[in-house]
């Protein structure tokens, strides 16, 4: 019996992670929903979800070790973080007038802005919410058999820019250019939903449960 | 590379069934919500909104378990709206697999409560449905105003400006539904979409009263919308998600094909 857990550290939807997961998993792999430190470590695969406010999200991360617990997966096992949950691994956020992250990744994470515009002018909502294209710069196994270019589910209002460039895989473009693709050893996250993004981001979650890094 | 325009069929969701039932090719669904979900996920569809008209609270339940089902089965973003009044109703439909949840009558009532429910769960979740009519007189400036009560109840309230004003409370998209066009598939009021996608910096679906698919492509186009919503078009098999996102992407619109 494998276990994959995703880690609940009471912020948001956990729902729809767990199920895309049991969806793309063998008969003999559980997926548990838990915050209990133990259990996340003797997992197989351990999923770092986020969503909403990084000052909110990064409060319960301190407070209930989270932080330490990630720190201590990603030496031993695959780590996917997704959304906030990538946001969370870098240096600082500007959202919520600057909050300090968990610091495992050199990078910072920046507003779009009020008034984010195209080259050609053109107006651009934020949140960047919908289904955008993803230019793979680097070749990872948990791309294989994902088309370049292909389009995942975003939403989201702050963006990464990673400082180790070896790091970046994956890159989007909304008004400006962003990393959305992340990996570092036992460890790959992505700005994008995969558990939202159709088949495309069932092929990436796949992908991650047979990933022997 | 661009951010696509999205396509998203409604399901109006009673006791757990589809009312008026989905004819798709050479199909006809029972109107199991999870079923017809399934099915225009396969198709493309890039969301999907759940609408639940319940009308007795017992029957939530219901509701709640539908979600449920459909969320392990449905691996796109998925809306739920329709009594959605309380904290606890936005912390039940997201804990059973919503990615969003459509505010409506709640917000025009107490619009603290779309502040709140930004701030606990993140704008990102938090849809406003506005429900509006045009009030000006023919060869007057265009005016709109919020009806509650399915169209029956005038609130008072200027569409745009209570657009803006969501937006400011912490509302991550605006559903913006013609009630004078809202089943008369003569397309959708371009003039408020427009005005309200022009004021506003969160992103706008178009809903109400598509018949063809040129109403899309306006929607978008002269509409300044972000995102297209629609129901029988789809459900009595008239066009399929493909045909539409084909026919909007020859008019130049970015679509995830």
């Amino acid at each position: 019996m494998k276990t994959i857990a995703v880690i609940d550290y009471g912020m948001g939807n956990l729902h729809s992670a767990s199920k895309a997961l049991e969806h793309v998993s063998e008969a003999d792999t559980r997926v548990v929903v838990t915050g209990d430190a133990k259990t996340i470590l003797a997992a197989d695969r351990v999923l770092f979800p986020g969503v909403g406010a990084i000052r909110d999200c990064m409060a319960e991360i301190r407070r209930l070790g989270v932080d330490e617990i990630v720190r201590e997966a990603i030496r031993s096992k695959p780590v996917l973080a997704i959304c906030v949950g990538m946001q969370a691994l870098f240096e600082s956020s500007e959202e919520n007038d600057g909050v300090d992250c968990i610091d495992l990744l050199p990078g910072e994470v920046k507003f779009f802005g009020r008034d984010l515009r195209e080259e050609n002018g053109e107006r651009l909502k934020v949140p960047h919410m919908g289904w955008n294209q993803v230019e793979q710069v680097s070749d990872h196994p948990i791309c294989d058999g994902i088309a370049n270019n292909a389009r995942f589910y975003f939403v989201h209002s702050y963006y990464v820019q990673a400082k180790n460039r070896q790091q970046v895989v994956g890159r989007c473009h909304y008004g400006t250019d962003f990393d959305v693709m992340i990996a570092d050893g036992h460890l790959f996250a992505t700005q994008f939903h995969p558990e939202k993004s159709a088949e495309t981001g069932l092929k990436l979650l796949h992908n991650f449960v047979n990933w022997k890094p | 590379m661009a951010l696509a325009k999205r396509i998203i069929p409604c399901l109006d969701v009673e006791n757990g069934r589809v009312v008026k039932g989905v004819q798709f090719v050479d199909i006809r669904d029972a109107g199991d919500p999870v079923e017809v979900a399934k099915r225009y996920d396969e198709q493309g569809a890039d969301e999907i909104t759940f609408l639940d008209i319940t009308a007795s609270h017992e029957d939530r339940d219901t509701t709640v378990h539908t979600v449920e089902r459909m969320a392990s089965e449905v691996f796109i973003p998925l809306t739920v709206g329709g009594g959605i009044r309380k904290i606890e109703d936005i912390r039940t439909m997201l804990n059973a697999g919503a990615d969003k949840v459509a505010i409506n009558t709640a917000a025009v009532f107490t619009p603290e409560f779309v502040a709140e429910a930004a701030a606990r769960f993140g704008s990102q979740c938090i849809v406003v449905a506005i429900d509006a009519k045009m009030v000006s007189q023919p060869g007057e400036p265009g005016r709109w105003e919020i009806f509650t009560h399915g169209g029956r109840k005038p609130t008072g309230l200027d569409a745009v400006e209570w657009a803006a004003k969501m937006e400011e409370l912490g509302a991550g998209e605006i559903l913006l539904t013609s009630m004078d066009q809202d089943g008369v598939k003569s397309g959708y009021d371009l003039g408020v979409t427009r005005a309200i996608s022009d004021r506003v910096g969160v992103p706008v679906i178009a809903s109400g009263g598509v018949g063809n698919l040129d109403h899309l492509v306006d929607g978008i186009i002269q509409g300044g919308a972000d995102a297209v919503l629609a129901a029988s078009i789809f459900h009595f098999g008239e066009y399929s998600v493909p045909q539409a996102k084909a026919y909007m992407a020859a008019a130049g619109i970015e679509m995830r094909l």
